[in-house]
């Protein structure tokens, strides 16, 4: 592991537990997490499950530098970025952000940036599955996609 | 000048393979071409821009059509502009809108 940042594609459950103790800092005063899970319903779709695709290796490189932007720009002391491929099924996690930083500003303004870029230039896909079984993957702007995609 | 080009998400689907071999071709030193559109050859060997590749991929692959407008080209896994000049020993990456998260 890199002694300030943690990032992995992981293709089980994210483990939490696990990653709570890599963003400790004896100068932190904040600590902040972003989960984001499996949405069962979006307007009159109902989701049944998810499915996640990658190119890993690149995933994986737009995830370090990432990573290392974000430390810079908000001074983190401590971030960790985990996404699930696979299954995700409904109310699952599919990525957890967490960082620490000295004061809370720094932390929550973090969380939201990483998930932007993340959502803009990191290569991965969904794939919805609904309940009445049709299926698409999520191409925000393709075909009047909204990329309606906050997880 | 062969390529190969992989493919993901929707993509894949729509070819119904992960990978796409796409011929393009490179004016050699001396040919008449676009001097904007091909890099031709150099010291790193035969070479052609993503632009390029991306307007074979629409040719011979018509069923990417409609989604190469929005997808962007990855080598070696980094996104390049159209302008990159490209080797086929390269890792080419066909990139559609991401959804992650």
């Amino acid at each position: 592991m890199n002694e300030k940042h943690f990032i992995e594609l992981v293709d089980g459950p994210i483990q939490m537990e696990d990653l709570r103790e890599q963003i400790d800092h004896s100068d932190a005063g904040a600590h902040g997490w972003f989960v984001g899970v499996t949405r069962r319903r979006t307007g009159d779709l109902v989701t049944e499950t998810l499915h996640y695709q990658a190119h890993k290796a690149m995933a994986l490189r737009e995830l370090d530098s990432l990573a290392k932007s974000a430390m810079k720009k908000y001074s983190l002391l401590r971030l960790v970025i985990v996404h699930r491929l696979g299954e995700v099924p409904v109310s699952e996690a599919s990525v957890v952000i967490g960082c620490s930083s000295q004061h809370r500003p720094e932390t929550f303004s973090a969380l939201e940036w990483i998930m932007n870029k993340l959502k803009k230039d990191v290569p991965i896909w969904k794939r919805e599955v609904y309940c009445d079984g049709k299926e698409e993957w999520v191409h925000p702007g393709v075909d009047g996609d909204d990329g309606e995609a906050l997880p | 000048m062969v390529f190969e080009v992989l493919l993901f998400a929707a993509a894949r689907d729509l070819a119904c393979s992960d990978v796409v071999q796409i011929e393009v071709v490179v004016p050699l030193d001396g040919d008449s071409g676009n001097a904007k559109d091909v890099c031709g050859q150099s010291g790193d060997g035969i070479r052609t821009t993503a632009k390029s590749i991306l307007q074979a991929l629409g040719e011979q692959c018509p069923e990417l059509q409609a989604l190469l407008p929005s997808c962007r080209l990855a080598v070696d896994c980094e996104y390049v502009s159209p302008e990159t000049c490209v080797s086929p020993e390269s890792e080419i990456a066909l990139i559609p809108p991401v959804s992650g998260g």
